[in-house]
């Protein structure tokens, strides 16, 4: 493999991002044309559409790549931790514990920054039940890592139906579009923004470990990696980053498995390249997926977590096909 | 001079088990050690303690003067490397990709492999016979292949000292001398083809294998550690160790002994 193929590649990616950024700015009930965007650039644009940037093209398109971005991540450390494919950031049971959190909210009426403080909290109690489980145990092996994981998703998940079931069926529709991940409402400000930052930049310092963790812990302490130090802050480090994600989308479904999937599919299996790439095909494949989801049947705006596995299955199955032939 | 790796007075256990108890052994560079009893006796169990990975009951195991426990991860791994009985390969990867990863302790944090770690795995897996299969993903090698893989690895790595657990498993039979003499060149810095007394030694890396052969051990082995199971172990030269009473013991049942063109071969009665 040349050198140089990484960097172009990359160079590529980023020219995807762009492009979905700039579709996304311009796509939406209000129309707005690319010398809107040059106007807005120099100062000299009409207060409306300033307004729709400003408020909410801007910030939404922002909410919806960092998402992208944090879950894609995330999914990539999971499956590290786990060594395990089918490892996504939701595995551990944390967007059960979220999605509990937020339903509460939803239930008793309250909407906005408690929705995602009860997420937020529901989320810590799932990776504490499980951290507590599993290091009572001593032993951090993966599968019962997973293992406990399930078992909590599983109780979860029945605290969920049993909301569902119980609730007025007015509140019932926005609880749906909780669970599975919608952006209408999101925002995200300097600390997930930080966050998603610091993590990226301390993941990529410690991808080559990453690359010798993934052939066992054995393998990796006899390369003189600190095996539990790393999977200790691989754990916490893929649940603040899902953290962030549900607490701003809900817990859009597919981003975090799929992505990491189809990079490594596509050839990059090394953690040096899958973790920039995982940033900028997360980020880049949420925005898409949520221009889609407003723009598709609008003015009806439909959950992102239904288009993320609409256009992911298919786009998937391709390449998963193509990987097969070669 | 000082050994290579001192172990002293170890007790290991497993469970309510004593694998071995009051164990000392010095290996100095240049030499080879075997590691032999029968399956669950302690021999991967041993080979883990001598590289770190696993704490004894009581005793110290010294890299050079210093002790293991005193050491970080990385500062081991520049000086031991370990061939473990299973590879893990979970998610994709290459074989030249792997091959890179025994350059892991070298790299002291910088992100991307230079040129010298490339030559280091290319050589590393031409020694192995298995440089046309460097663009190949694991997956696609046989049993034997990534054996072959696995030992690149290690080669790759650059250890002083080579822990080895069942170096020979899936490979060819015909391989497997080539394989011991690439090993023990790595030991001495030339090839030879019979064992030494361990007090003809030159400069070099020094190897402790675990094998259920007794034969290849016969053959290549200077020293022996034996386990016997209750915590008894006997340490010594081959020739003095590798008996048909003491082998019969550690095995539990009989074993004979023949010699066949200035070889000796052990076999069960």
């Amino acid at each position: 493999m040349s050198k140089l193929q990484p960097f172009r590649l990359l160079l590529f990616a980023l020219l995807a991002a762009f492009t979905s950024v700039l579709v996304s700015l311009l796509s939406g009930s209000v129309e707005l044309s690319f010398d809107d965007l040059i106007a807005y650039a120099v100062g000299d644009i009409p207060a409306l559409q300033r307004q729709v940037l400003e408020e909410i093209r801007f910030p939404r398109t922002l909410a919806a790549f960092v998402t992208g971005a944090a879950l894609a991540l995330a999914g990539v450390l999971m499956q590290v931790l786990l060594r395990n494919p089918l490892a996504d950031p939701y595995i551990l049971g944390l967007s059960g514990g979220a999605a509990v959190g937020a339903l509460a909210s939803i239930m008793l009426g309250l909407g906005g920054w408690w929705l995602s403080g009860t997420a937020f909290v529901g989320a810590l109690v799932s990776v504490g039940v499980v951290f507590g489980i599993a290091s009572r145990s001593g032993r951090w092996s993966t599968t019962h890592l997973l293992l406990t994981g399930v078992v909590v998703s599983a109780g979860w998940g029945a605290l969920i139906n049993l909301m569902l079931s119980t609730s007025a069926s007015a509140s019932v529709q926005g609880m749906l579009f909780w669970l599975m991940g919608d952006l209408s409402q999101s925002r995200v400000g300097l600390l997930q923004v930080g966050i998603l930052i610091t993590g990226a930049a301390l993941a990529l310092r410690a991808a080559r470990s990453l690359n010798v963790l993934v052939r066992g812990d054995l393998v990796a302490a006899s390369l003189g990696v600190h095996v539990n130090g790393l999977r200790l802050s691989l754990f916490f480090g893929a649940s603040l980053l899902t953290v962030i994600a549900v607490t701003t989308a809900g817990s859009v479904g597919f981003v975090g498995l799929v992505v990491p999937h189809m990079l490594r599919l596509t050839g990059a299996r090394d953690h040096r390249l899958l973790i920039p790439f995982s940033l900028i095909a997360g980020g880049t494949f949420l925005v898409v997926a949520d221009t889609l989801a407003r723009t598709l049947l609008a003015p009806q705006q439909l959950p992102v977590g239904v288009i993320t596995a609409l256009i992911g299955v298919p786009s998937f199955i391709v390449i998963l096909r193509n990987a097969a032939s070669k | 001079m000082t050994s290579l790796l001192t172990a002293d007075n170890l007790l290991l256990r497993a469970g309510h088990r004593t694998l071995c108890s009051g164990l000392s052994l010095k290996v100095e560079q240049g030499q080879c050690w075997g590691l032999l009893g029968k399956n669950g006796a302690g021999k991967t169990s041993l080979l883990h303690t001598l590289a770190g990975l696993r704490k004894p009951a009581e005793g110290t195991v010294l890299l050079g003067e210093t002790p293991l426990a005193a050491l970080r991860p990385a500062q081991i791994a520049e000086k031991i490397g370990l061939l473990l009985q299973e590879s893990v390969d979970a998610l994709p990867s290459t074989v030249l990709e792997t091959a890179l990863l025994g350059r892991h302790p070298h790299t002291k944090g910088r992100l991307f492999d230079n040129a010298e770690d490339l030559a280091i795995a290319y050589e590393a897996l031409s020694n192995l016979g298995i440089e046309s299969l460097a663009p190949r993903t694991v997956h696609s090698l046989s049993g034997g292949e990534r054996q072959r893989l696995a030992l690149a690895m290690l080669l790759a790595q650059k250890p002083r000292l080579l822990l080895l657990d069942e170096p020979s498993n899936h490979l060819d039979l015909g391989f497997q001398t080539p394989l011991i003499n690439l090993l023990l060149s790595q030991a001495n810095g030339s090839q030879r083809k019979t064992a030494l007394p361990s007090d003809n030694v030159s400069s070099g890396a020094a190897v402790i294998m675990a094998t259920h052969d007794i034969n290849l051990a016969a053959r290549v082995c200077d020293n022996i550690v034996l386990m016997i199971g209750d915590g008894e172990t006997l340490v010594g030269n081959a020739l003095d160790v590798l008996t048909e009473d003491n082998l019969g013991k550690a095995y539990d049942c009989p074993i004979a002994r023949v010699k066949h063109e200035g070889r000796t071969l052990f076999y069960p009665l």
